[in-house]
C-alpha cells in the first residue's frame, strides 16, 4: 500500500506491538502527530518536558521488559532528550526515540530548529539513523527495534526529516532483517561453560555477582533455581535489586561503594567469583587494585567488550545470561552445596558483625526509616522508582525487593529527575501496582513539571520526598572529604511542596511524624492520586557504609555502633 | 608486539554507509584512543570499505579498541595486523632548481619518482614502509621540499 512517511511510522509502531507512546510534537515531527491524531492502536502520554519523555520511556520498558518508544521534535526537542538516551545508553535499556528533523533541502543551513541530531546522538546511542528516503524507513524501524532489544540491550535513534514524513512509497514491514554485521553471540561457549562449573564444584568461596544484565535478559528466575540448587552465596549490584527476593537465604546483599559490610568482605573473601550480566562497575570494585584479590573470575556477558574490560576473566563466557544460566542449571548436579556450609558462615558472621541497619532519633524521622515503612506497608505492591542521591541509596539498601524489574533507577549516569518520569512509565506499564518514587529535594524539582502529565493522565504517581533542606549526597561528601565546606548544597529555600502538587491538580502532604507519614501514604494509596509527600527528615543523615571513591572494597566507613556514640 | 603503547595497525572493514566514519573515529576520540593515521577506501566490488588504522597502545588497550569497534553496527570485521606488508605514501614538492637528478635517485631507493614537472616546481612520490617514509623525508631536508603530504597506512596480512 502507498502510504506517507509519517503513517508508515504509526504502521511500524502497531506492527512492533507498542501500546504507549510517550513525546511531545513540534514542527518538524508534525506530519507525524497528524497520524498520531487519527490513530487508535497505541496511546500517546503527553509529558511537559522532552527529558522527561525518554525516562518515562525507560521506566516503561525496565517495569514491562519491552522495547520504550519516545517521539520528540528536532532542535531543542532533541537536545533535551539526550540525558535520556545518555541514561538508557549507560543501563542498557531497550528504546526506539524517533526524531524529527528539519526538511532534507534545509539540512546543513542551520535552518529553524535544525540540529545534527544524530551528530549528537551518535555517542550515546547503541544505533542511530538519519532516514534520508521514506523508501528506507519500515527497514530502518523495523531494525531500531530489533537492535534496541537483541545482544546487549540499548536506545536505537532514528531521525526522520519532515519531507521524508510527507514522502509517499510503498509500505510492506514484512521484511526478513539481513544484518550481516550484527549477530549477537547470544548461546554461551559450552566447553566454557563445562570448565566454569568445574571451577565451581573445585571452589571453596564461590560467589555469585549479580548484575543489571540478569534482569534485562530475564534471567532472574532462573538465576533464583541455580543459586538455590548450588547453595552459592550471591551479591547483586544496585542494578541488580530484586534479582533474588530479599529474603532469599542466600541473598547476602548490595555490593560497591553503599552495599553492605557483609557483601563488600564476602567479594574480598571469596576464591570464586561467578559474574552474571555485570560490568565490574567502579562503584562496585573500589580500587581495581585491591579487589577481589585471591579469586578466580567466571565472567558471563553478552557484551565482548565488557568482559575483561577491568578484571581479567579467567573464564569468559559470551552469551545471554539467560542461556548459559539454563545451560549452569543443566550441569548444576555436579555441585555438591553442603561444601560451602563453613564459607557462609563466614559471611553470616560478617552480617552479624556490621549489620544494614540505621540509628533510629526520637527527634526526627530517619529516611532509612520511610523507606523501610513503605516497604512494610506496600511491599511486594509497589513498583519502585528513584531519582539519584542519597534517597537512591537508602531505597537499594533498605526497601525489601521481592521480584526483577520492581526497582527503576538511574544507575550508570546518575540522573536527577530521573525518578518522577520513570515512575509514570511504570505506572503506564504496570498499572495494578501502586508506583512510588522515593526523591530528594534536590531532585525533584528536576522535572517537576510532569506533575501536570501525571495529573492529566491519570498516572498516579506517589512521590515521597526525603527532604533534609540539602543536596544531600553531594552534602555528604562535603562533610566527609571536603572539611564540612558545604558549597552551594543548602536547599533551605523551598518551594512549598503541599502548594506545588495542588497548583498542578495533585494532592501534597508535608508530614514530620512517623504517624503523619502512616497516614499520608494511606490515604495517597486509597485515594489513588498524584502525590507528593514531603517528609522531613534528618538533615546530616550518611548514607553508610561507604567505600571513599577509589578506596579499597574491604575498607568502609561503617556505622558506628549505638555504644560507641 | 607486547611492549605497552606499541605501535600498532588494525583493519576494519565496514558497511560502506553515510557517517560510518564517524562512527569509528568519534568512538576513538570519545574513549580517549589514539590515531596515529587512518585510511579509508571502498573494497572494490563489495558493499564494504576497508579502514586502516595506525594507533599506539598496549595490548590490553587492543583488545578494548577491538571488541569496542566490533559492537558497531556497522562493523563486519577487525583485525590487528601482525605479519603484515605495510605502506604510507608520500608527495613533496621541489622548486625545480633543486638538484632533480639526486632526488629521483633518491625516490627510486623509496619505491618512488618524479611524477610532475611544472613551470617551477617539480613533485616527487614514494610509497614504502612508514618508518622508511620518515627516512626518506629526512633525507630531502636537504634538497628544501616546499610541501610535504603525506597519506595514511594501508596495510595487508601476509
Amino acid at each position: 500500500m502507498q502510504i506517507s512517511g509519517a503513517q508508515m511510522v504509526i504502521e511500524a509502531l502497531i506492527a512492533e506491538g507498542v501500546d504507549t507512546v510517550f513525546g511531545y510534537p513540534g514542527g518538524a515531527i508534525m506530519n507525524v502527530y497528524d497520524e498520531i491524531y487519527k490513530q487508535d492502536g497505541f496511546q500517546h502520554i503527553l509529558t511537559r518536558h522532552e527529558q522527561a519523555a525518554v525516562h518515562a520511556a525507560e521506566g516503561y520498558s525496565k517495569a514491562s521488559g519491552k522495547v520504550g518508544v519516545a517521539m520528540i521534535t528536532s532542535g531543542p526537542g532533541f537536545t533535551n532528550a539526550v540525558t535520556g538516551l545518555a541514561d538508557a545508553y549507560m543501563d542498557s535499556i531497550p528504546l526506539v526515540v524517533i526524531s524529527g528533523q528539519v526538511p532534507m533541502s534545509l539540512i546543513g543551513t542551520d535552518a529553524f530548529q535544525e540540529i545534527d541530531a544524530v551528530g549528537i546522538s551518535r555517542s550515546c546511542t547503541k544505533h542511530n539513523y538519519l532516514v534520508t528516503d521514506a523508501k528506507d524507513l519500515p527497514r530502518v524501524l523495523k531494525e531500531a527495534f530489533y537492535i534496541a532489544s537483541s545482544g546487549r540491550p540499548g536506545p536505537v535513534h532514528v531521525d526522520i526529516p519532515k519531507d521524508v514524513t510527507a514522502q509517499i512509497e510503498e509500505f510492506n514491514y514484512d521484511i526478513e532483517l539481513d544484518l550481516e554485521t550484527y549477530k549477537p553471540n547470544v548461546k554461551g561457549n559450552p566447553r566454557q561453560i563445562k570448565k566454569a562449573m568445574e571451577a565451581i564444584a573445585s571452589a571453596k568461596r564461590p560467589l555469585f555477582y549479580l548484575g543489571g544484565g540478569v534482569i534485562n535478559s530475564n534471567a532472574a528466575y532462573d538465576v533464583r533455581e541455580l543459586v538455590n540448587k548450588t547453595q552459592i552465596p550471591a551479591v547483586e549490584t544496585f542494578m541488580a535489586r530484586g534479582t533474588l527476593s530479599h529474603d532469599d537465604k542466600y541473598l547476602v546483599g548490595m555490593l560497591g561503594m553503599h552495599g553492605s559490610y557483609a557483601s563488600n568482605m564476602a567479594m574480598s573473601e571469596t576464591d570464586l567469583i561467578i559474574a552474571l550480566g555485570a560490568r565490574f562497575d567502579d562503584r562496585v570494585t573500589g580500587k581495581l587494585s585491591e579487589f577481589a584479590k585471591n579469586a578466580g573470575v567466571i565472567h558471563v556477558d553478552i557484551d565482548p567488550a565488557s568482559i575483561s574490560k577491568l578484571v581479567n576473566a579467567d573464564f569468559p563466557i559470551v552469551g545471554d545470561v539467560k542461556n548459559v544460566v539454563n545451560e549452569m542449571l543443566a550441569q548444576a548436579d555436579s555441585i555438591d552445596g553442603s561444601r560451602y556450609e563453613s564459607w557462609r558462615e563466614t559471611i553470616e558472621n560478617f552480617d552479624a558483625l556490621h549489620p544494614l541497619t540505621f540509628h533510629e532519633d526520637s527527634e526526627r524521622i530517619k529516611p532509612q526509616w520511610v523507606i523501610q515503612r513503605v516497604g512494610e506497608l506496600l511491599g511486594d505492591d509497589a513498583n519502585i522508582s528513584t531519582d539519584v542521591g542519597q534517597h537512591q541509596m537508602w531505597t537499594a539498601q533498605f526497601y525489601p525487593f521481592s521480584r526483577p524489574r520492581q526497582f527503576a533507577s538511574s544507575g550508570g549516569l546518575g540522573t536527577m529527575g530521573f525518578g518522577f518520569p520513570a515512575a509514570m512509565g511504570v505506572k503506564s506499564a504496570a498499572p495494578e501496582k501502586v508506583s512510588v518514587n522515593f526523591t530528594g529535594d534536590g531532585s525533584i524539582l528536576m522535572n517537576v513539571q510532569e506533575l501536570m502529565t501525571a495529573v492529566e493522565k491519570k498516572l498516579p504517581v506517589i512521590n515521597i520526598i526525603l527532604n533534609n533542606n540539602f543536596l544531600g549526597m553531594v552534602r555528604q561528601w562535603q562533610t566527609l572529604f571536603y572539611d564540612k565546606r558545604h558549597s552551594e548544597t543548602d536547599l533551605s529555600m523551598q518551594p512549598d511542596f503541599v502548594k506545588l502538587a495542588e497548583a498542578f491538580g495533585g494532592v501534597g502532604y508535608r508530614v514530620s511524624t512517623k504517624e503523619e507519614f502512616d497516614a499520608a501514604l494511606k490515604d495517597a494509596v486509597e485515594k489513588n492520586v498524584v502525590a507528593f509527600i514531603d517528609v522531613v527528615v534528618e538533615r546530616f543523615e550518611n548514607v553508610l557504609p561507604m567505600v571513599p571513591a577509589g578506596g579499597s572494597l574491604f575498607n568502609m566507613m561503617l556505622l558506628e555502633k549505638k555504644e560507641d556514640k | 608486539m607486547t611492549t605497552d603503547n606499541a605501535r600498532r595497525v588494525i583493519s576494519v572493514i565496514v558497511v560502506n554507509e553515510a557517517s560510518v566514519l564517524s562512527r569509528i573515529t568519534d568512538l576513538f576520540s570519545g574513549r580517549g584512543y589514539n590515531i596515529s593515521s587512518l585510511t579509508v577506501a571502498p573494497i572494490p566490488d563489495t558493499k564494504y570499505s576497508r579502514i586502516t588504522i595506525a594507533t599506539l597502545g598496549s595490548v590490553k588497550t587492543m583488545e578494548q579498541i577491538t571488541k569496542q569497534l566490533h559492537k558497531l553496527i556497522p562493523v563486519l570485521r577487525v583485525y590487528e595486523h601482525e605479519d603484515m606488508v605495510e605502506k604510507e605514501m608520500a608527495l613533496v614538492k621541489f622548486d625545480i632548481t633543486e638538484n632533480l637528478s639526486d632526488i629521483n635517485t633518491i625516490c627510486e631507493a623509496y619505491n618512488g619518482k618524479i611524477v610532475n614537472a611544472g613551470e617551477t616546481t617539480v613533485i616527487a612520490m614514494v610509497a614504502d614502509e612508514p618508518k622508511r617514509i620518515d627516512n626518506f623525508l629526512n633525507s630531502m631536508k636537504r634538497y628544501n621540499p616546499k610541501e610535504i603530504v603525506r597519506s595514511g597506512a594501508v596495510a595487508l596480512e601476509r
